[in-house]
């Protein structure tokens, strides 16, 4: 394993470190325990945002912490959901008394730690409500799983909420801004090699050279099935068709296109992939309207891609312009 | 000598099972590789060395004051899955036994079932669903079955904890993981051991030692 660390058990310590150093104008950082509060929190009248989950994914959540995103970021340890004693304060610390909405993905460590931390915040005054999110198309039965996952349609839900959010929705609105977009976007990822958890030490899982694993989540944790290496486009078409499915699309819908890189996957590659899921689209007589392409929601070094497909309306359109400054996001300011 | 479940015993307990949790670091990362996301046993030995951290600081006068304090560390130090829901129960486990200063063989038994129903109730999972539940219900019959008997001893109701846990956690072997993250994987979950059907194991056959 080569990695860029001093210590294995410093690592998400050491790197919020240096993101609180990098992005000071933006971002407050605490240390012990560790979250990421936007510099100017709590922001009088406006409902606060949080999100929080395992490192490893970066940017998220921390790097989407500023005006007309999150108020604050909770990060765990790699792949490790955050633990209520930091979620507590930076809901605490994002509270202006207007209520704080948590944005979770569905994951059980994730659910439980928020879950617990929602009660101690009720317990000391503070309106907690929870956006789950879960578009992850990979996931086929949810009867006999946790339920679909959330991966790439964080991000969304994140810029669009916080944009809900800054012009100045109540609790509810921003809660339910949130759920329509979860209700309107898909995901499907897919891994062409596998990532290295610091900690561990070897790659989360075994891929042949000449193998890709299809239905990936962002934890290193394997995928639905495993296919022979095919082409950019082969690829796409297999991530696409669940995603469009599953979604309903049909002639006259408008979509938000976000094709996202795991980590170890070059920009270059993602345009290609995008390039043809446009074409894709095109074909089912939807139009891409908007679009989102890099690294936004990674699973450490690992090679690979999610392809997200989010349907709007003039309101989500508008939101999503809404300007935003963080320090993976930034436009309109 | 006759073995005793007071507070000496509690600390002895929480230190083996700090102990095992190093011992067997790589083990609960590797089975969690297969079929998770290569965690569990790094976390669960950060709660448990934040345990013993809490141990040196202060001593606790009672067996429950001991596991509420190994519960709140737990919740705030493991993160995952595993820390909310060993957190609740070693919570639940410490609510059961109250401020006894010695707990009976039976009432041990009583809280143990505490415990795995405090787990099932936060993360609603049943029996077979390969999960850390598979080793606790076994465990919790067994210690109920020894505890019942004419005049249970301490050391009887730990060893038929431990030993159907150890059972339980192989046995999870063949199932498919229907919670948590290895249920993504669907049927290629089969063939692998749970990893915390296995630190439950652990967590119980580190009570015996502490009788020993």
């Amino acid at each position: 394993m080569k990695k860029l660390i001093n210590d294995p058990k410093s690592v998400v310590h050491e790197s919020v470190q240096g993101f609180g150093l990098a992005h000071a104008g933006l971002v407050t950082v605490s240390e012990d325990p560790i979250y990421i509060t936007r510099k100017d929190a709590p922001v009088a009248g406006k409902v606060g945002l949080v999100s929080g989950g395992g490192s490893g994914h970066e940017p998220l959540h921390a790097g989407y912490v500023g005006k007309g995103m999150l108020d604050a970021a909770v990060p765990g340890a790699v792949f490790t959901s955050p633990t209520p004693d930091q979620i507590l304060p930076a809901t605490l610390a994002a509270n202006a008394g207007a209520g704080v909405v948590h944005i979770v993905k569905n994951y059980t460590g994730d659910v439980l730690n928020f879950e617990t931390a929602a009660e101690l915040a009720e317990a000391e005054g503070v309106n907690v409500r929870t956006v789950l999110v879960n578009d992850d198309v990979a996931v086929e039965d949810s009867l006999y799983t946790a339920g679909r996952r959330g991966v790439g349609g964080t991000v969304l839900v994140e810029k669009i909420a916080g944009a809900a959010a800054e012009r100045g929705d109540g609790l509810e609105a921003v809660v339910a801004i949130g759920e329509r977009v979860n209700a309107n976007v898909r995901t499907m990822g897919v891994a062409l090699t596998a990532c290295t958890v610091p900690h561990a030490g070897t790659p989360s899982f075994d891929l042949d050279e000449n193998e890709i694993e299809i239905g990936i989540g962002i934890h290193g944790e394997p995928g639905r099935h495993r296919i022979p290496m095919e082409n950019a486009d082969g690829i796409t078409d297999r991530l696409l068709e669940p995603v469009l499915a599953d979604l309903k699309i049909t002639a006259g819908d408008r979509v938000l296109l976000f094709v996202n890189g795991m980590g170890g996957t070059p920009l270059s590659e993602l345009y290609i992939v995008y390039r043809r899921a446009v074409q894709v689209l095109a074909d089912a007589g939807a139009t891409v309207d908007r679009s989102l392409v890099g690294n936004y929601i990674t699973s450490l070094e690992m090679q690979g891609c999610s392809i997200s497909v989010l349907r709007l309306d003039d309101e989500l359109t508008a939101l999503w312009d809404a300007p935003v400054h963080t320090a993976a996001l930034r436009w309109g300011m | 000598m006759t073995v005793v479940l007071d507070v000496n015993w509690t600390v002895k307990w929480l230190t083996l099972c700090a102990q095992a949790m190093a011992e067997h670091r790589i083990e609960l990362i590797e089975l969690d590789r297969a079929i998770g996301d290569s965690d569990h046993g790094e976390n669960m030995d950060r709660g448990f060395q934040a345990v013993l951290a809490k141990l040196d600081e202060a001593t606790p006068e009672t067996p429950g004051a001991a596991l509420k304090m190994t519960a709140m560390t737990l919740m705030s130090k493991v993160g995952g899955a595993a820390g909310p829901l060993y957190g609740t129960a070693f919570l639940r486990a410490a609510t059961a036994v109250g401020d006894a200063a010695e707990v009976e063989p039976a009432a041990w038994a009583l809280a143990l079932a505490a415990a795995r129903d405090g787990i099932v109730a936060r993360g609603k999972a049943e029996p077979g669903d390969k999960t850390m539940v598979d080793a606790w219900t076994p465990a919790v019959d067994a210690a109920r079955e020894a505890a019942d008997g004419g005049s249970p001893d301490l050391l009887s109701v730990l060893v038929a904890a431990a030993e159907a846990a150890e059972a339980g956690a192989v046995a999870t072997d063949p199932l498919i993981a229907r919670k948590g993250r290895a249920s993504y994987l669907g049927e290629r979950s089969a063939g692998h051991r749970d990893p915390g059907a296995v630190s439950t194991a652990l967590i119980l056959r580190a009570a015996v030692g502490a009788a020993a």
